[in-house]
């Protein structure tokens, strides 16, 4: 085995590892503050990478077109979640946990069915920006500069968020929204408001990872619940609701996938599956998962 | 309703004896229907167990059906294991696998219990999908054979029927079984521990009994019913595929039961009935039956949270109130 061939798995790892944060970070910032676990988080995802393949097609292609892409549908499908939020999943807060996942399973099996309206069955794929389309080599392994991207970006991102939420006084809202929001409602914040913004900044976060995915993998039905299944995973391992949990699971998601190819062929989902199952009987909370109260 | 009231018909038995008629009803398709809605309605009032008695909500229920389906079919085909043994044998994995998974999901609570269920499914689907030299891996494992069924052409009326319909009989009859076993279950005292444990596992606790050993044996017990059920299907549908076991088959079955309703014991199978109905009606016009499914479940959870079974029944009570009154 030799070290290009190590260093390449773990190169892909990464690149996957960031791709998954990104999205299950939005998924764990749902679930932190609503208690919601939003199995439409992968349609937002699948959303955001139609929506930015149709509007590079709007736009046509120029210097920075990419980007405006995948902002702008990062941005839809943020206004998607916001008004999904206000007007329907605001009304089964108070009931059982089930109702309210089956509420969001119900919104990948509509929305699943809108994007093949939308946009057909066949793969549609979007160019990578023209700042980014090169590759340089190291030790014989051939990395493009679009994945290096990612890969700073997955940590930038992280860092940006855990700003967010400790230095800023929304971020003080939301981490005591998670922590006892009876609490929080009770002391006179407006904890209906917080709650369509976080599902708005989860939105946004799928949405710009299946924006951001567009270049390297192509859009095709069904990448919907392939994602949600993973960031699922992520978040149970790194433990719902913690930031650096999400980051943390993605990590250790990437590089056991690419390297229990190695091992196990063919049996990596199950590698990965067995550690969420052993992660959840060990420390049911997740690896940085605190107990959640109720 | 007066209890009295409610058992001078008996409603279950009537519906049984109407639905051992429809082989002779002539059509391959209803009778193709008909089995489909018993073992589904199985697999539904199954779950229920554990959903509306026990008040556990699993997002994996169809590993079992699955493990049932694949051990059922592979000692059949591979090592041509007589039906009733590997029926049972079927079952009785399911039950093992639900013991051994059940163990770990009944420590966790509320959604991290849905998860770790969840998670069991997946791992059992990922076997399923991955393990070609046992399960035929993607491809499924398929041209299971029909039980011998012989013996049946010894029996009146029997004569003559085709192969279907004598699994269709064969399958009513030990789906009946399981439902009046499932009853019994219910009713006992062990049943009322598990309403209890639903109600308050708090106080449950408090008054001596030890919920985390219920919670379980439900667990199993559903487990076991699911496998049976997974058994009979993979027969019925002439082959096992890694579906059977996958995320979407949970919650496939779990809206069975949001839709008949899940404060009933046959809520589930009526669940079951018009789902199946409806989707062979609906995927004759459209492709999209995803969509209309995923429409059905908005307005059951936003409208009629209680079900079909639920929703009658309510009607049924305000118009008796205003009659009495």
């Amino acid at each position: 085995m030799s070290l290009s061939f190590l260093l390449a798995q773990s190169v892909s790892g990464l690149t996957a590892a960031m791709f998954l944060f990104i999205v299950a970070s939005g998924l764990s910032l749902i679930f932190g503050v609503l208690r919601v676990l939003n199995f439409a988080h992968g349609s937002f995802y699948m959303l955001g990478a139609y929506a930015a393949w149709q509007i590079a097609q709007w736009i046509g292609t120029f210097t920075g077109s990419f980007w405006l892409a995948v902002i702008g549908s990062a941005i839809a499908v943020a206004l998607l979640g916001g008004v999904i939020e206000r007007l329907l999943l605001r009304h089964l807060y108070g009931r059982e946990d089930l109702y309210q996942l089956l509420f969001t399973y119900a919104l990948v099996l509509i929305l699943g069915d809108v994007a093949r309206v939308l946009w057909g069955t066949q793969q549609l794929s979007v160019p990578r920006p023209s700042g980014l389309s090169g590759s340089f080599e190291i030790f014989g392994t051939v990395i493009p500069h679009y994945n290096l991207f990612i890969i700073a970006l997955g940590p930038a991102l992280a860092i940006a968020c855990w700003l967010l939420l400790s230095r800023t006084g929304t971020g003080r809202m939301i981490r005591a929204a998670a922590y006892d929001r009876e609490m929080l409602a009770a002391l006179g914040a407006d904890v209906g408001k917080l709650y369509t913004l976080m599902f708005m900044a989860g939105s946004f976060l799928a949405g710009l990872g299946g924006a951001l995915v567009t270049p390297v993998r192509s859009i095709v039905p069904g990448m919907d619940v392939d994602i949600i299944v993973e960031a699922f995973i992520v978040v149970v391992i790194g433990g719902l609701g913690s930031f650096w949990g999400t980051f943390l699971g993605a990590l250790i998601f990437g590089q056991v996938l690419a390297f229990g190819i190695l091992i196990l062929p063919g049996f990596s989902i199950f590698a990965v599956f067995a550690l969420m199952a052993l992660v959840l009987v060990v420390r049911p909370s997740g690896l940085l998962g605190r107990p959640v109260k109720g | 309703m007066q209890p009295s009231l409610r058992h001078r018909i008996p409603w279950a038995a009537l519906m049984f004896l109407a639905a051992a008629c429809v082989p002779w009803l002539g059509s391959r398709f209803y009778t193709f229907l008909a089995t489909d809605i018993a073992i589904l309605a199985l697999f539904a009032v199954s779950l229920n167990l554990l959903l509306g008695y026990t008040g556990l909500v699993s997002f994996g229920h169809a590993a079992y059906f699955g493990i049932g389906a694949y051990t059922c079919a592979i000692l059949m085909k591979t090592y041509g294991v007589p039906f009733a043994l590997a029926l049972i044998a079927g079952t009785a994995n399911a039950a093992a696998w639900a013991l051994l998974f059940g163990a770990f999901c009944v420590r966790s609570t509320k959604i991290y219990f849905s998860m770790l269920t969840l998670a069991f499914a997946q791992i059992v689907w990922a076997v399923c999908f991955k393990w070609n030299s046992v399960t035929g891996g993607e491809q499924g494992f398929s041209n299971i054979p029909y039980p011998s069924m012989d013996w049946m052409d010894a029996l009146p009326l029997l004569d003559g029927l085709r192969s279907g319909d004598k699994f269709y009989l064969i399958v009513l009859v030990l789906t009946g079984l399981a439902f009046v076993l499932l009853q019994r279950v219910v009713g006992s005292p062990f049943g009322r521990v598990l309403t209890a444990i639903r109600e308050n596992p708090e106080r449950a606790e408090f008054v001596g009994i030890n919920v985390r050993r219920y919670q379980l044996a439900a667990f199993v017990m559903a487990g076991a019913f699911a496998g049976f059920a997974g058994a009979l299907f993979g027969i019925f549908n002439r082959g096992v595929f890694p579906d059977f076991a996958y995320w979407a088959k949970s919650a496939e079955v779990l809206i069975m039961v949001i839709l008949g309703g899940m404060g009933h014991f046959w809520g589930p199978a009526v669940g079951a009935a018009v789902l199946i109905v409806l989707n062979q009606q609906i995927t004759a016009y459209t492709l999209y039956w995803p969509f209309i499914l995923g429409s059905i479940l908005i307005v059951l959870l936003f409208v009629f949270p209680g079900g079909i079974v639920g929703t009658l029944s309510a009607g049924i009570a305000r118009v008796r109130g205003r009659r009495d009154a």
